[in-house]
């Protein structure tokens, strides 16, 4: 029985198994979503090296604290202009946020908006699970309406965000949105972001069971159901059409990709004196 | 390429002094927010760093600002950003996750009278205890307080040498006085500056722990694309880096971040006497109100008081044997500051009441004049 060979996972080069057991509960979709973005990376053929992940805090801000790459862990929401601090002062990284929704879209969504316009080139990883899922479950920017959180025991009487659209209307140049269900779609999808010169933007639904299924009568294996049974896959997609309401089916695919000058090519040409580049 | 070290003579303001310091110091990223009385640091700056091969940009707020200066410190960059009152406020939580994880930056702070949005065009010094307390939890920063544009020039360039020094968030707590003071500021020929820059990772990167501190008590520093795969937390991390919720790590942590300034005190603090030596009434005041207080000490001496000016040029870690040996032969000790008594009550926890203090401070929006310090001397006298 000594004899048998330590199992190894094919991952395992790109993780900090120091650091296993993490901390996401059973039936998370972090997780996934985690090992899609490792795929990617992997099959990407991106010099490793040169490649860094930030994320904010929460759940899914826990990301770069597994990752074995250069990883920065900052604050709540800041994220994204860390990362363009990193972009910008070295055009060469390739620099990955991985981080959920309410650290990009509630606390963060300031920073969201103006990196996207920027067209600052950063690949931008967001797990949606609908709450704040750390904290306990409370309300989030992307609560759908009437659900029900530990602050909005009654039902959430705001309207969610529809991430696609604050994406396109923002200036990304990459939009596109999938379920944990679709692990291999995702990983194409943040492949051909890393590849992509320009801000993009990957949305994953993902369930969390323990905080916001629990209280929405949602068991994990409904909220998969729910994944495979109410979504429809329409690239290019209106963004109109791509609010999330399973009650009428829910929007995935890549829904833009398309090319503008990122933030430091206009920089270059704009404000680096004619003699500078040559 | 232009040159970084504009070297001459030139007719500037504290602010555009800042900006060419931050430059001979080989700041090549800022991230800036416009804000009354420091927006010309940005200004400047942001026509400057294209044509020295840096790059500026404009973030959404304060807040984005300092963040994007720590991540691009983090890629190996110098990087500065500078506001005022309203803005120092919203960078505080950044400015403890640079403390925590040792990013290197340097912040100005051109402080006008609050609080909120207060007098934004008039000069104050009321920033001074949020400089040294202002994010949450135990921790130390530097802080460094310049009299005139021409000691901003070098205050700057200080800063990134303490910060790189001590891989520290360093303060330049400076004032819309001087921020807005045109004088002479000489810039001295590039090879009279001396820069320093962070100590460097180096050996086996598979073995390397990113927070286990050098001999001075600073760890070596590895750079996002290095190869050495660091993580970097603003949780309480071992030397490695990596989160450990216990007391011990706390503590551990802890000590390393305030043991490396603690423990290089001396190399740290700098100040000034004039007219110490055989001073009995001591002034203790720093930045503009320290000019207030070299006129007074003169008119006192030509009334034939004996006093004399201890100016603190850092302010953070306060000088603390300094003022308590001041303390031992003063008959008595006045802190000059526009504020109601901040760095007052650092003086008067030294002195221990051995002897009698006062404080000449006002609220702000104007400097203290002259003959307000000269009357808190007679009567001191």
């Amino acid at each position: 029985m000594s004899h048998q060979k330590k199992a190894v996972h094919p991952l395992d080069d790109l993780i900090r198994t120091d650091r296993i057991p993490h901390i996401w509960c059973p039936g998370c979709g972090i997780g996934t979503v985690f090992s899609s973005t490792l795929i990617a990376m992997k099959e990407s053929g991106i010099d490793l090296t040169k490649t860094v992940m930030v994320s904010g805090i929460g759940c899914s801000g826990r990301g770069a604290g597994y990752v074995n790459l250069d990883s920065f862990h900052t604050t709540h929401g800041r994220a994204i202009p860390f990362a363009t601090g990193l972009k910008l002062a070295n055009p060469e990284l390739n620099v990955i946020v991985f981080s959920g929704d309410g650290d990009i879209f509630a606390i963060g969504g300031n920073h969201f908006i103006h990196a996207a316009r920027r067209n600052v080139d950063l690949t931008i990883i967001c797990v949606n699970n609908f709450n704040y899922g750390m904290t306990g479950g409370q309300v989030a920017a992307t609560t759908p309406y009437n659900a029900k959180t530990t602050t909005t025991p009654s039902g959430n009487p705001e309207r969610p965000f529809n991430l696609p659209m604050l994406s396109y209307a923002s200036g990304a140049t990459y939009i596109s949105r999938w379920t944990i269900l679709h692990a291999r779609d995702i990983s194409d999808s943040i492949q051909e972001a890393l590849l992509k010169r320009g801000f993009s933007f990957i949305e994953v639904l993902a369930p969390c069971p323990i905080n916001y299924g629990r209280r929405n009568k949602e068991k994990p294996f409904d909220t998969l159901k729910l994944y495979q049974e109410n979504t429809i896959i329409k690239n290019k997609a209106h963004p109109f059409e791509l609010d999330i309401d399973f009650e009428r089916g829910v929007v995935l695919g890549k829904f833009l990709d398309i090319n503008r000058p990122t933030w430091t090519d206009m920089y270059n040409k704009t404000c680096r004196p004619k003699d500078f580049m040559e | 390429m232009k040159p970084a070290v504009l070297s001459g003579v030139h007719f500037i303001t504290g602010d555009v002094a800042c900006a060419e310091g931050a430059l001979a110091a080989g700041c090549r990223f800022f991230g800036a927010y416009p804000i009354t009385p420091a927006t010309e640091i940005a200004e400047h700056i942001a026509g400057r760093l294209p044509e020295v091969g840096g790059t500026f940009i404009q973030m959404e707020d304060e807040i984005a600002a300092i963040a994007s200066i720590l991540g691009a410190s983090s890629a190996g960059v110098k990087s500065m950003t500078a506001t005022s009152g309203p803005g120092f406020s919203l960078m505080m939580e950044n400015i403890g996750l640079a403390a925590c994880t040792e990013i290197p930056c340097v912040i100005v702070d051109v402080q006008r009278a609050g609080p909120s949005t207060g007098l934004p065009t008039q000069g104050a010094q009321g920033d001074m205890m949020q400089a040294r307390w202002g994010s949450h939890g135990d921790y130390k920063i530097i802080a460094l307080s310049p009299i005139s544009p021409q000691e901003i020039f070098y205050q700057t360039i200080l800063a990134f040498n303490l910060s790189e020094t001590y891989r520290v968030p360093v303060l330049i707590m400076t004032d819309e006085i001087i921020g807005h003071l045109s004088e002479r500021v000489v810039i001295p020929d590039e090879s009279e500056i001396k820069l320093v820059s962070r100590p460097r990772a180096k050996g086996r990167k598979d073995r390397f722990l990113p927070f286990e501190p050098g001999p001075n008590g600073v760890a070596p520093m590895a750079i996002a694309g290095e190869g050495y795969n660091i993580h970097v937390t603003g949780l309480t991390h071992n030397e490695k880096g990596y989160p450990d919720m216990t007391v011990e790590c706390q503590k551990q942590m802890m000590a390393r971040l305030t043991g490396k300034i603690q423990n290089n005190l001396d190399d740290i603090i700098k100040t000034e006497g004039y007219m110490l030596d055989d001073a009995e009434i001591i002034i203790i005041s720093y930045g503009v109100s320290a000019r207030t207080c070299h006129t007074a000490v003169d008119e006192a001496r030509s009334q034939g008081i004996k006093a004399g000016l201890f100016r603190l040029i850092t302010v953070w870690p306060f000088p603390e044997d300094q003022i308590c040996r001041l303390a031992e032969r003063a008959k008595a000790l006045i802190t000059v500051e526009i504020n109601l008594g901040q760095i007052h009550l650092e003086v008067e926890r030294c002195v221990k009441d051995k002897v009698p203090t006062y404080l000449v401070g006002h609220v702000g929006g104007t400097i203290i004049t002259p003959e307000r310090v000269i009357e808190t001397i007679k009567e001191a006298t």
